[in-house]
């Protein structure tokens, strides 16, 4: 049976792993090879390393910590941040990630998913949507990782995912920019209205706080794996606690 | 230590793989030279991406005969294990043929997510020193939309709308459809087995 994934998030930031509430004003956390091993022993699915700072920077991801990770993980993980060629994706890929994530460069030039789906396979294509409420309706934002360069993208969410499948995707990680940071739970509503529109998988992210989330988000959404960041990088959730509950509440998940 | 050339076709993130060997010891080298991967004790052939792609990569290398003619024991890991079979319906390509059956897209009810991404229960079917050590329930890291049929040759499947081969066997020749090098403990036990072989 295939298990829910639980999806540690580090935000990464000159190789240190850093926090922010709501996209803004980060702390430092801890390095980010420790992290991503701590993670590893807990028992983590997957790991997303998001050099948050990159994009915004207009530069792309530093290679040789992709490769300093990929030398002692042995669980997968998808790096994310300034991505903006296939040629480079491959590069990302070569030096051992097993999937990039591609946001605000994804919306600079929609072409990018389908070169990368292309070239890579759509398996290791991943799009990262940072979504906001805005009357009655979501919209995609760009740039997330500055607070001084964040903007609406001009797009509907709800059209941004079914272009990015089409263009060959192979997973959504939505994040839901309402909720990020502030540990109130999930934003089910606009993950359930995602995910019957797409038919690859789905990775909520944005609002854990509590081991209920993460159980409603599964049950409730149909997600495919769970990402949050603070709650574990604080030691709110303990991984190994909140697999034994979810397993007890009937999710399907890796012990 | 065991030697093992790791098969370089420019599409695959070897780079996983060639650490997962070297955390287990072995000497691990990446190639794509012809006689250095006839010559080789041992060859894992990695794969990402798409089956044609990969198979005119390997036409190009001028690999189609080295690896069909290849004695010792030939791992191929994911889209590896796919290039063993006769062919796959992945841009309707002619495949090495070193296992019978073909590749096809992978058919799942109607709610159910492709990829098929994520860990997925193994359930072993024959005994084999590949999967010595691993038990039903173990789970394996899969990343694929097209799936290698269960048939004589298939060691251990796994269920995602349907059965299908997560290992299999034939002679010198062995293939996972899942990442060994990202599956954990259990991904590392069966490395090692092929370090043993």
């Amino acid at each position: 049976m295939l298990a829910r994934r639980i999806i540690p998030c580090l935000d990464v930031k000159d190789g240190k792993v850093v926090k922010g509430v709501q996209f803004v004003g980060h702390e430092v956390l801890g390095d980010a090879v420790d992290m991503a091993l701590r993670y590893r022993d807990e028992g983590a699915d997957e790991l997303v390393l998001y050099d948050i700072t990159a994009s915004a920077e207009g530069r792309t991801v530093d290679y040789n910590w992709v490769r300093d990770i990929a030398r002692a993980l042995d669980i997968p993980f998808c790096v994310a941040g300034g991505i903006r060629s296939a040629e480079q994706a491959v590069k990302c890929l070569n030096s051992g990630a097993d999937k990039v994530s591609i946001n605000s460069p994804a919306l600079e030039r929609p072409d990018l998913i389908n070169e990368l789906a292309e070239m890579a396979g759509s398996q290791c294509v991943v799009v990262g949507v940072d979504s906001r409420e805005l009357d009655g309706d979501y919209y995609v934002h760009q740039y997330s990782g500055d607070p001084d360069k964040i903007r609406a993208a001009g797009r509907r969410t709800l059209d941004w995912v079914v272009e990015a499948q089409n263009r060959g995707a192979g997973e959504i990680v939505l994040n839901c920019m309402n909720q990020d940071g502030v540990r109130k739970g999930y934003d089910l509503k606009q993950l359930r209205l995602v995910r019957d529109l797409i038919d690859i998988p789905l990775v909520a992210s944005g609002g854990a706080g509590a081991v209920e989330h993460f159980s409603d988000v599964f049950d409730q959404c149909d997600v495919s794996g769970a990402l949050a960041a603070s709650v574990f990088h604080k030691k709110i959730i303990h991984i190994p606690d909140l697999k034994r509950d979810l397993q007890s509440a009937g999710i399907a998940v890796r012990i | 230590m065991s030697k093992v050339v790791v098969v370089e076709l420019g599409c695959a993130n070897t780079a996983s793989v060639l650490f997962a060997l070297e955390r287990l010891g072995a000497e691990a080298v990446l190639s794509s030279d012809t006689a250095e991967i006839a010559a080789a004790p041992k060859l894992v052939l990695p794969g990402v991406g798409a089956a044609g792609f990969a198979m005119s990569q390997m036409r190009e290398l001028g690999l189609v005969d080295v690896l069909r003619n290849f004695e010792r024991p030939l791992l191929g890991v994911c889209l590896g294990q796919q290039l063993l079979f006769e062919g796959s319906d992945e841009g309707d390509v002619e495949c090495l043929g070193l296992i019978p059956g073909k590749v096809t897209k992978m058919i799942v009810p109607e709610n159910y997510v492709v990829p098929h991404m994520g860990w997925n229960t193994l359930e072993p079917l024959k005994t084999d020193p590949l999967n010595d050590g691993v038990n039903a329930g173990d789970y394996a890291y899969f990343v694929h939309s097209f799936v290698c049929p269960v048939n004589d040759y298939t060691l251990t499947q796994s269920t995602y709308g349907a059965a299908f081969a997560a290992m299999v066997r034939k002679g010198n020749v062995w293939g996972c459809q899942f990442h060994p090098e990202r599956s954990s403990a259990t991904g590392a036990k069966i490395l090692e087995n092929f370090l043993k072989i």
